[in-house]
């Protein structure tokens, strides 16, 4: 049970050899042992998700199973969820219970999925190591001393110590795709638009993309066709003809150009990282693909870009948190703006607060030409280097994260390091590319290695096709963590 | 010292769709608090706004009724500010790109035609409402119309008194009533005003101005503006400065004052909404909604000016507002026919409704400005007095007894009325030059002092000689041939 | 442009975030660092870029004009801070 793929789980729920019911009562055994050691969730409620299992059972029982019937996913604390507390890592939402669902709530619940809890992340997704969480850290099952990456990192978690066995998450600059590399797990970042925000608590509007964990490229695929599609409630949901992302899984790789960006290789990358990473290309040679250098030569602004744009539309989209219809509010105030002023600052941790104030300050009266459309302009430059790197290969291929995890409490006293961490998987948010991270190898501490790809607009089939691939080749991706 | 008052107007429109312009609530007027304030519309986490094509399509008709350029692209940016009744701490509105741009409007002030530029017109939403009763020392926050789609219409500094200000607001009422974009009802808060003032001497830059607020009716702007221009004035001329400021018209004291909620410099941060893009207007949807349209305002008084010769005054008032203009058209055709044109009788009809109809209209001292007379039933009454069936005298007091009766009865009769009331009370004039003459030979045997009067040169008392006709006949004598036969009487 | 103590204020006020002093000079350290490498935009020529909002290059889509929402005032109001007569309370507003 422990690491059954989604097609495997189905197969034994539609064989009668196990039920949903006793699916999820192995899991949240798991959840409530070592997910509390981990501190991988924020809410865990047996009675909903068991009647959720339940309900999964009966449609088995009565043939109407589809492929994710009966299986537990995990959704990351910033899906709202009926009935379900929804904090979004934070003590701003702390009691805050969800009055509806998200879009991919909605098509999880039709799927006939069962939730098998709410897990932790940064507050409001803002980090890298799942250590702004205000419900405390979470801990990178291979190393407990270690951040397992943010701001998913309760997804990430739980996914590799298989307390579940796929998760959702969202990621803004990184958020899936960093914290699968650092947990050794598989997570998958759509193009923007592809997935609703509906019901996602909204960071950075024009940057957020709902996306899959899970331990293969091919359960990506299976989350991915139920998450995927066009919502009417969201404006930026893009309304494309349906597609099965499983489709391509099984074509061989052979005359595949893959795209090494100069860029990516220069420097910065940990030597292990690096090693890793030279390993995957040759065995992606070995399956017969052409290598092509490309440039990216704007991706080293994407951070200081990202750090102009994510915090201004962060500022604004935080502003609904005032204590006047939900959330924190102040017990103490002298009037209507202190009542603001103190609901906010103490309902925020630092981070927030620090992303706030540096999107207040771009967007303000004299500064907003010189940061926040400078960085609009550059954001189409980034972007335009995609298009061009897209004209030469049909995927590209680097690292994920420079490094491997990292000690708790290491980065976080310096935002800037902390940023810089993000650097190979920001540029890809703000073009709106799709892109994904699947375990490639170890460093010498024994901590995972993820390498990235990044398809082009609308690439996810090929870009799970170029990860399923390497995944019959290798084995990176069925180490468990010890402990586990 | 002369002063000059340089005044614009910026005009917060409810549009009149059902649904609000975010979200699918409704916008019903009056519903108890917070029961149509959706998930969007209280901005619980995770919602995002969808916008309502119809508050689009008004803006459209708007800007095709002020001659202005529809813009083909338009960006809705965030305007972020705090207010409890602002539910995302921001406001969605259009910054940068508005959907309308430029466009006038042409008013009449007294008998002078005024030209008001617009700047734009954008779409936004409106705020939801701070209660003031006191709940525990605390106010209530009603977010019913949170959301509710508005048409904010920018004018150019171009009016140049309080006179000129109503005169723009009260055409620009009219006008978005017209075309059906805005119930303009005041009351309920559909049509608010803000008034840009300033004061200059003259040929000086523009003076510093202050903002006013709370300007929900016309009697209320103008008192306003001439206290604010006082206001002004008087403080320059005792050497003080105005402060750039928004300011709350006071009503009950007749003044204006500063607002202590506004008094931080306001940093509004715009920036493009990222949960929308770009909000495309096609030529084609332009011309769609045109073809869908009442001829407009300006269109048809230039034709009331063109085809039938009417003044521009009498034609800006026949185009004040839908109904009265309706009425005209209706006369038009089913009214009297003039007989020199192929069209009725349009300078008579234009007469009456000018007279008759605007007047009584404006008299009836109520809110929502009501009709009780069909213009088949006017068109009847008038095809009587071109037909010398009645006097027009007679005909003005049927149309008010046609007036005031249906509006108590709630009923308006058909043309066939009036014929029936003519022939029951007896009404049908006197054309018979006999009887008629006994009349006149009557009077003047009665009234020896007025022809001695009239011969020595004083035409008054021909008037009263007139008058003392038609006062035996009821009225009911034909005018003209009184007027032919007295003189003919008096010259012999 | 180098960030002040009084342009933390300003935002912090912008912002409705209490700061107080310490916190305020704690701010601005590391504000400043972040605007550093975020100064690093300026080193890029970017005249004649036509400023990106959105990954993609499309039109909004419209909603038709339609009532689709029901009224939950009493569901939505159950996660108020506080609520009297079906209204949101707040500390007195003053206009």
């Amino acid at each position: 049970m422990l690491n059954y793929t989604i097609r495997q789980l189905t197969a034994e729920l539609a064989a009668k050899r196990v039920s949903s019911v006793e699916v999820a009562e192995f899991f949240l055994k798991r959840i409530n042992t070592l997910g509390k050691a981990l501190n991988a969730f924020i809410s865990v409620d047996e009675e909903k998700t068991l009647a959720a299992a339940a309900a999964a059972d009966r449609l088995i029982a009565a043939g109407k199973a589809g492929p994710l019937t009966g299986v537990p996913v995990a959704h990351k604390d910033i899906f709202c969820a009926n009935g379900w507390k929804t904090t979004c890592g934070s003590k701003m939402l702390a009691n805050f219970i969800a009055p509806y669902d998200a879009h991919v709530i909605e098509q999880f619940n039709a799927a006939g999925s069962v939730i098998a809890g709410k897990t932790n992340m940064d507050e409001f997704a803002m980090g890298s190591s799942n250590e702004t969480s205000f419900f405390g850290p979470v801990r990178n099952p291979w190393n407990t001393e270690t951040v397992p990456g943010g701001s998913s990192g309760g997804s990430a978690a739980a996914v590799a110590a298989r307390l579940t066995p796929v998760a959702t998450g969202t990621d803004t600059g990184g958020s899936i795709r960093q914290p699968a590399a650092l947990t050794g797990i598989c997570g998958l970042k759509p193009t923007y638009g592809v997935v609703s925000r509906y019901g996602m608590i909204a960071f950075a509007s024009s940057l957020d993309q709902a996306g899959p964990f899970a331990k293969t490229a091919e359960d990506l695929a299976l989350m991915l066709n139920a998450m995927a599609g066009f919502d009417a409630r969201d404006s930026t949901s893009l309304q494309r003809e349906g597609e099965d992302y499983t489709r391509d899984l099984v074509k061989p790789l052979a005359g595949l150009r893959v795209g090494l960006p100069r860029e990516f290789f220069a420097e910065g990358m940990a030597p292990d990282v690096a090693k890793a990473i030279d390993e995957a290309i040759a065995q992606y040679k070995k399956l017969g693909c052409e290598m092509v250098e490309v440039s990216l030569p704007n991706m080293k602004l994407s951070v200081p870009v990202y750090y102009v744009l994510a915090p201004a539309e962060a500022s604004s989209n935080l502003s609904r948190f005032d204590g006047v219809r939900y959330g924190h509010r102040a017990p103490e105030y002298s009037d209507l703006i202190d009542m603001y002023n103190k609901s906010r600052a103490q309902g925020f941790g630092a981070e927030v607060k620090r992303r706030i104030l540096i999107g207040t300050y771009v967007l303000s009266h004299g500064y907003y030409d010189a940061y926040y459309i400078k960085a609009q302009k550059l954001r189409r430059l980034i972007a335009q280097d995609f298009t061009e790197a897209f004209k030469q290969c049909d995927v590209i291929l680097g690292p994920t994260s420079p490094g491997t995890a990292f000690k708790i409490g290491e980065k976080s006293g310096d935002p800037v390091q902390m940023y810089l961490s993000d650097i190979y998987t920001i540029a890809v948010n703000l073009a709106g590319l799709p892109g994904m991270s699947l375990p490639c190898g170890f460093d010498s501490a024994k901590l995972p290695v993820g390498l990235q790809l990044i398809g082009n607009y609308f690439g996810e089939a090929k870009m799970l096709n170029v990860a399923h691939q390497y995944q019959l080749a290798t084995d990176w991706h069925q180490r468990m963590p010890q402990g586990s | 010292m002369k002063w000059e008052v340089v005044i614009g107007l910026e005009t917060h429109a409810q549009l009149s769709t059902r649904s609000k312009i975010f979200s699918g609530s409704s916008t019903a007027f009056g519903a108890s608090p917070n029961s149509q304030a959706s998930a969007v519309d209280i901005a619980l986490p995770g919602v995002l706004p969808v916008l309502n094509k119809g508050a689009v399509e008004r803006a459209i008709r708007f800007g095709l009724a002020v001659g202005a350029k529809i813009a083909p692209r338009s960006i809705f940016a965030r305007k972020n500010y705090f207010y409890p009744d602002l539910p995302k701490g921001y406001q969605i509105s259009q910054y940068e790109l508005p959907v309308v741009q430029g466009g006038s409007l042409s008013v009449m002030v007294g008998d002078k035609e005024k030209t008001v530029r617009l700047t734009r017109a954008h779409l936004e939403e409106d705020a939801g409402k701070s209660l003031h009763e006191d709940f525990q020392g605390m106010s209530g926050i009603d977010l019913n119309r949170a959301g509710t789609p508005l048409l904010e219409i920018v004018t150019e500094p171009d009016m140049a008194s309080a006179e000129e200000a109503v005169a723009y607001a009260k055409a620009l009422h009219a006008l978005v009533q017209w075309i059906g974009i805005c119930d303009g009802n005041m009351q309920e808060g559909s049509f608010r005003c803000d008034a840009n003032v300033s004061v200059r001497r003259p040929g000086e830059p523009l003076g510093t101005r202050c903002e006013i607020k709370n300007l929900n009716s016309f009697n209320f702007m103008e008192k306003a503006i001439q206290y604010e221009v006082r206001r002004q004035i008087e403080l320059i001329e005792d050497g003080g400065k105005v402060v750039q400021e928004t300011r709350l018209y006071d009503p009950d004291k007749d003044e204006t004052r500063s607002m202590r909620s506004k008094e931080d410099a306001m940093d509004y941060r715009y920036f493009p909404d990222p949960d929308l893009l770009p909000l495309a207007i096609t030529p084609a949807w332009i011309e769609q909604v045109r073809v869908n349209m009442y001829e407009l305002p300006r269109e048809r008084k230039k034709r009331y000016m063109d085809e039938f010769g009417l003044s521009a005054y009498d034609a800006s008032i026949l185009i004040s507002d839908l109904d009265i203009s309706n009425c005209f058209e209706g006369l038009l055709t089913k009214g009297p026919l003039d007989v020199n044109r192929n069209y009725a009788n349009p300078k008579l009809s234009a007469n009456w409704v000018i007279g008759q109809v605007a007047r009584k209209r404006n008299d009836d001292d109520s809110s929502k400005a009501e009709f009780w007379i069909l213009s088949a039933t006017l068109g009847q009454l008038l095809k009587r007095i071109v037909d010398g069936t009645i006097s027009e005298k007679i005909a003005k007091e049927l149309f008010d007894v046609f007036w005031n009766e249906d509006k108590a009865s709630g009923l308006c009769r058909g043309p066939e009325a009036v014929d029936q009331i003519i022939a029951a009370n007896g009404l049908t004039q006197i054309s018979d030059s006999g009887e008629i003459e006994k009349i006149v030979d009557t009077v003047l045997a009665a009234n020896a002092q007025q022809v001695a009067d009239y011969k020595s040169g004083k035409e008054k008392a021909f008037n009263s000689l007139v008058g003392q006709v038609m006062k035996a006949t009821k009225g009911k004598a034909n005018p003209a041939q009184v007027n032919d036969l007295l003189k003919k009487k008096l010259a012999g | 442009m180098s960030l002040t103590l009084d342009d933390v204020k300003r935002i912090a006020h912008l912002a409705r975030i209490e700061v107080d002093a310490k916190e305020a000079a704690q701010v601005l350290g590391q504000l400043s660092g972040i605007f550093a490498l975020i100064g690093e935009m300026q080193a890029v020529d970017t005249d004649g870029v036509e400023p990106m909002s959105h990954a993609q290059d499309l039109m909004l889509r419209l909603r038709e004009d339609a009532v689709t929402e029901v009224d939950q005032h009493t569901a939505f109001q159950a996660i108020a801070p506080q609520v009297e007569a079906d209204l949101y309370l707040v500390p007195k507003v003053i206009e």
